[in-house]
């Protein structure tokens, strides 16, 4: 088990390092954000009615749900590009955690989340976003909650990963999937306001429970479900994920 | 046979109907270089991956270093080390990460593995390029860099599939240099390549494979017998001087020359002085010559000679064909 510790941070900061080297890398994890935050705040803000808040201060929960969740596409970069130039080969070769190499692309997300939640946050107060009636308590609660919500998109995105035949397609597989799930939620709008059908569908939606469970931590609006079963939903994803991850990879590599 | 470092015996594995060993059998004395010779396809880096615990065989069995490739999977990785024909290095780190990494990966302490690093590196003339991202390389520096992390962890046997296939031959000559140098240090080395001249000049014992099956299995010098050895070509500058010519250089070959066009092709038992021999013949025969080779056997007359087909060629009823001259 200490070895499987030990391997995790060997390859976790092997992971970060690239990030830098990567400019383009780094511009999807700050630039991007950034970009939806201003588009929605002040594009579409002005036409979509949620009643009783200020618009920025009912986005900027949902956007953050979202920005992290996509967060993982980097352990799907690079877990097929470690396919593809056959590192998964030399990791397979050496007397380390065959685990390792899954859980430190994980955990290596862990950290570059934290690094978009600071940004996301610095231009969310910059377009007048606000914690309403919240505890410092509510305000780290709903920081974990997304925090574990990119945890477990990054064992998705690692099936993902391992399943696409080249970094380009687990890029655009991720969002295809991904993208259109968070649309039909509260992340951006109110349920409320959608079409019957597309409304039950938002209801249902686990990024509806997200959203609404970040928005009643820092902007004490009424939770749409209880906060726990946000929490549910996150463990459901990775005791769900993981092992299908795990499985993948286990087949991938003794090609 | 027990204290060999790597022992083969029976090897199956299929993939889907595609049977990728069929039944492979061969062994390496500790210290020494076998060279697994064979086309694309021959099933060369199948046989590597089940021997560095990638793959599980469908049958048979194998033991590296007294180890059980499937039963001792885990202990077998701390003494095998493998550099791979696709230069397996993180291009996002420098040569200098990549190495450090793979000794931590091996659970060396930091400090240690830095220092393994700072060794290789200089060994593998890469301390110039130590603090730059291993995309900068260029094909020859990746390979170098590759071989270095099969060596982090002085392992007794090492595993090299294809080291030098794609690279010029410049980088080639060098690669060949640095895996010499390295053999010389006493590990076992399993090294496959497609190139007879590469297996040549860097193995004590070469094994022929060819779909899926042992077609042959020597020293160098005793697949050459069987190849033939080396052959003289001369190419005349006047038609007529054929027959002259075929004349003048039958007293240096077991064979009679034969001809093709304007070209005298005459096989050779030696090498030494076999080519001023020729030109001071040819010359008193007043034959002139317009080129003049001495050419050595490649993996396309190995082939042709043990299979009767050449290595590149892929005709129908193979695999059958392969199996009747392994019996």
């Amino acid at each position: 088990m200490n070895a499987t510790v030990a391997d995790t941070l060997v390859l976790a900061r092997r992971n970060l390092k690239r990030i830098p080297r990567q400019p383009d890398l780094l511009v999807a994890y700050t630039i991007q954000p950034v970009m939806f935050v201003l588009l929605f705040v002040f594009v579409f803000g002005g036409a979509i009615n949620t009643p009783g808040y200020d618009y920025v201060d009912f986005l900027m929960p949902g956007i953050i749900v979202q920005s992290i969740a996509f967060g993982g596409f980097v352990t799907a970069l690079g877990l097929s590009e470690d396919v593809k130039k056959g590192l998964i080969d030399r990791f397979r070769s050496l007397p380390m955690s065959r685990a390792a190499v899954l859980t430190g692309r994980t955990f290596s997300d862990v950290l570059l989340n934290c690094l978009s939640l600071v940004v996301l946050f610095a231009v969310g107060f910059a377009a007048g976003f606000n914690f309403i009636d919240s505890s410092v308590g509510q305000v780290i609660l709903g920081i974990v909650l997304v925090l574990l919500i990119g945890y477990a998109f990054s064992w998705i995105f690692a099936l993902v990963g391992l399943f696409s035949s080249s970094p380009e397609t687990a890029n655009s597989i991720g969002f295809t999937l991904i993208f259109p799930l968070t649309f039909a939620s509260s992340v951006f709008v109110p349920a409320n306001s959608m079409p019957d059908g597309l409304r039950q569908f938002a209801e249902a939606n686990p990024f509806t429970t997200w959203s609404d469970a970040a928005r009643s931590l820092w902007i004490g609006t009424p939770p749409h479900t209880d906060v726990w079963m946000s929490f549910v939903w996150c463990a459901v994803f990775i005791v769900v994920f993981a092992p299908l991850a795990v499985a993948r990879y286990r087949k991938v590599a003794a090609k | 046979m027990t204290d060999d470092a790597i022992v083969v015996e029976g090897l199956e594995k299929s993939y889907g109907n595609v049977r990728a060993l069929c039944g492979v059998d061969f062994a390496a004395r500790p210290g020494s270089v076998l060279g697994l010779l064979g086309p694309n396809g021959a099933g060369k880096t199948t046989a590597v991956r089940i021997l560095t615990t990638l793959l599980r065989p469908d049958g048979g069995s194998a033991r590296v270093a007294g180890l059980d490739v499937v039963k001792d999977a885990d202990a077998l990785r701390a003494k095998i080390g493998l550099a791979g024909q696709y230069a397996a290095v993180d291009e996002n780190l420098t040569g200098f990460e990549n190495l450090e990494m793979v000794g931590e990966l091996y659970h060396m302490p930091r400090a240690e593995a830095r220092a393994r690093a700072d060794e290789l590196l200089e060994q593998f003339d890469l301390t110039d390029a130590a603090k730059r991202p291993a995309k900068t390389y260029s094909g020859g520096m990746r390979r170098r860099l590759d071989l270095a992390a099969a060596l982090v962890f002085r392992p007794p046997v090492l595993f090299l599939d294809e080291p030098t296939t794609g690279l010029d031959p410049r980088s080639r000559l060098s690669m060949w240099e640095t895996i010499e140098s390295r053999t010389e240090a006493g590990s076992t080395v399993l090294l496959t390549t497609q190139y007879l001249e590469e297996a040549d000049r860097l193995a004590d014992r070469i094994v022929v494979i060819d779909h899926g099956n042992v077609i042959a299995e020597g020293t160098s010098d005793e697949l050459k017998d069987r190849v033939g050895g080396e052959r003289l070509e001369v190419v005349l500058e006047h038609v007529g001087d054929c027959e002259a010519a075929v004349s003048a250089l039958a007293e240096l070959s077991d064979e009679r020359p034969t001809l093709q066009g304007t070209t005298v092709m005459a096989p050779m038992r030696r090498r030494s002085g076999v080519i001023a021999d020729a030109v001071l013949r040819l010359q008193s025969a007043g034959v002139a010559i317009d080129d003049i080779t001495l050419r050595r056997p490649t993996l396309d007359d190995v082939f042709l000679a043990l299979t009767g087909h050449r290595a590149e060629e892929e005709p129908e009823g193979q695999p059958e064909r392969a199996e009747e001259v392994a019996a």
